[in-house]
């Protein structure tokens, strides 16, 4: 079956959870923004939660299928279809997502799954480098996608308790644990708000509001980084790294988004708020947990309801 | 050899606070210890300069007992290196290692064409180390480098070793594209644009090697601790090579 791109939106490109295994060689981890996102959409469609599917943002694609198929839509709110709930979609029907109303990703899975060439290892479109995904690039007008056949096929028409999904909000607070250099910068980065700037992409946000300043200026080695790192510039604004971050960098790291608190991140734009608590790394760790055990009822739950 | 957390995914082990030859010995010999050992629930072991970052899976630690996975990572780390320390004595003090290494360690040679369209800042080197353009060429192909750090693009070699007399700033305007294959000078350090990417390093010449290609594995041509020698070409040898 194919999926025929009609309108590309904003910035569409296909992700799944990522390229773990190759940072030694400098090749970041990609994937999926707002990880959580995709792994409930693909299994709203019967898929594993790693296949590949539609990172959308801001302004959706229109598309078509040759087939009919199941589609589902991870995401916070979108002006012409509705999150978390399996669709059906006959042959030949234009399936469109309008504009992000709230939160910033949505992932637009399909029963099976996008099949693009892997690229070590991973479906996930690096744009930088320009590998991965289709052709390394963000999807345009006419692009045609291939889907794997379905493996399940879904029951009925019903969506998830939305109580499973992460807190999304256009202001945040955000769970961090500290970082290398935190004592160095005391407790600015938790006294006030900061906002989403608009330079931010997939590769970190970029934080306006208070300056962080060091009280040190000892030249920093470079060493590994990765995405929730909370990196400080000398200009005094923090970067919080995302799914495209480098893999070593040299900025002093103030602090690191716990990773349940990821998805919370990569659902603000340009213009939110986010507040920043601080969390100890076993408290991290144990929230993690909590985020996989949640999947991991959803996962029991959902099994029912496909034949 | 200490450790602190990268977030809740990651530790990181320092093994000196210097770059120097010696840390790296000490990086190179955790990295081979680690991955001899191929832990389950290791995903990726990024090496650089005086630091080795191991990247975990907390659940697959979390199952092991009652310590909190961070702490059985560390754990499982030290063991490593205590394991090694017992049957090869004097492995981390790097001197073993090091010799060891010598013998075993490839050259990789990588041909360059200085100067002219492919090395547009040959002449800034030049100028700001009082040396012709011909003696900055020899000291740069002369010199034995080893790279202490992949990143900043996939691929993207910091090579150690420069001669101090080469050491020069970076643009305070970074160019917004350089082409693929060039050789950069950044202060101390030296390197090579593996694909076309912004960058503020001076660009003194051009290798006509692919040093990073996602459809190859390993997709780097160059790791960590590997050695580099840089050979002249002559313009015609670099677009024979093509």
């Amino acid at each position: 079956m194919e999926m025929r791109i009609l309108r590309g939106g904003m910035q569409t490109t296909v992700q799944d959870l990522g390229r773990p295994g190759h940072r030694a060689a400098g090749v970041p981890l990609s994937g999926a923004m707002d990880p959580f996102a995709l792994r409930v959409a693909n299994l709203l469609v019967g898929n594993p939660e790693n296949a590949a599917a539609l990172e959308c943002t801001l302004v959706g694609p229109e598309l078509e299928f040759s087939a009919e198929t199941v589609v589902a839509l991870g995401g916070v709110e979108w002006e012409c279809m509705p999150s978390w709930k399996p669709l059906r979609v006959p042959a030949g029907e234009r399936v469109r997502l309008g504009g992000c109303l709230r939160g910033c990703r949505g992932y637009l899975t399909v029963a099976g799954g996008i099949e693009v060439e892997a690229v070590l290892g991973s479906r996930s479109t690096y744009l930088r480098a320009g590998f991965g995904g289709h052709e390394g690039r963000a999807l345009r007008d006419g692009d045609m996608l291939a889907v794997l056949a379905a493996a399940r096929q879904v029951g009925n028409n019903w969506r998830i308790d939305e109580r499973v999904l992460p807190a999304y909000s256009a202001g945040p607070t955000v769970r961090v644990i500290r970082g290398a250099q935190a004592d160095e910068f005391g407790a600015a980065l938790f006294e006030t708000e900061f906002k989403i700037s608009a330079q931010s992409d997939r590769m970190g946000l970029r934080l306006t509001g208070a300056k962080l300043m060091r009280t040190s200026a000892e030249e920093l080695v470079s060493s590994a980084v990765a995405p929730g790192t909370v990196q400080v510039p000398p200009d005094g604004h923090p970067i919080v790294l995302m799914a495209d971050a480098q893999t070593i960098g040299g900025y002093p790291q103030a602090a690191h988004v716990i990773s349940a608190d990821l998805p919370l991140m990569a659902q603000l734009r340009p213009g939110d708020a986010v507040r920043f608590a601080e969390v100890t790394l076993v408290e991290a760790q144990r929230l993690a947990f909590a985020a996989e055990h949640t999947l991991a009822l959803l996962r029991e739950g959902l099994a029912q309801k496909f034949r | 050899m200490t450790f602190a957390p990268l977030g809740d995914h990651a530790v990181v082990v320092m093994l000196g606070a210097s770059v120097d030859e010696a840390v790296l010995m000490r990086v190179r010999a955790l990295v081979a210890v680690l991955e001899n050992g191929r832990t389950a629930g290791f995903s990726d072991i990024v090496a650089a300069y005086a630091t080795v970052t191991v990247f975990y899976d907390p659940a697959v630690f979390g199952k092991r007992g009652e310590a909190a996975p961070y702490d059985e990572v560390c754990r499982v780390i030290a063991d490593a290196v205590a394991k090694t320390e017992t049957s090869w004595p004097g492995l981390f003090s790097f001197g073993r290692f090091n010799r060891v290494e010598r013998e075993v360690a490839a050259v990789v040679e990588i041909p360059v064409c200085y100067g002219g369209e492919l090395g547009p800042d040959l002449e800034v080197v030049a100028k700001h180390s009082g040396l012709p353009e011909s003696e900055v060429i020899a000291a740069h192909s002369g010199a034995n480098y080893q790279v202490h750090a992949v990143g900043f693009s996939p691929g993207f070699p910091y090579l150690g070793g420069l001669p101090e007399k080469l050491r020069t700033p970076r643009r305070a305007t970074p160019r917004t594209s350089v082409p693929a294959g060039s050789v950069g000078i950044g202060w101390t350090q030296t390197g090579i644009y593996p694909l076309v990417s912004p960058g503020g390093w001076q660009l003194i010449g051009c290798a006509p090697l692919v040093l990073f290609d996602a459809r190859r594995n390993p997709p780097a041509l160059l790791r960590v601790g590997d050695r580099v020698k840089f050979k002249a070409i002559t313009p015609e040898e670099f677009a024979a090579w093509k």
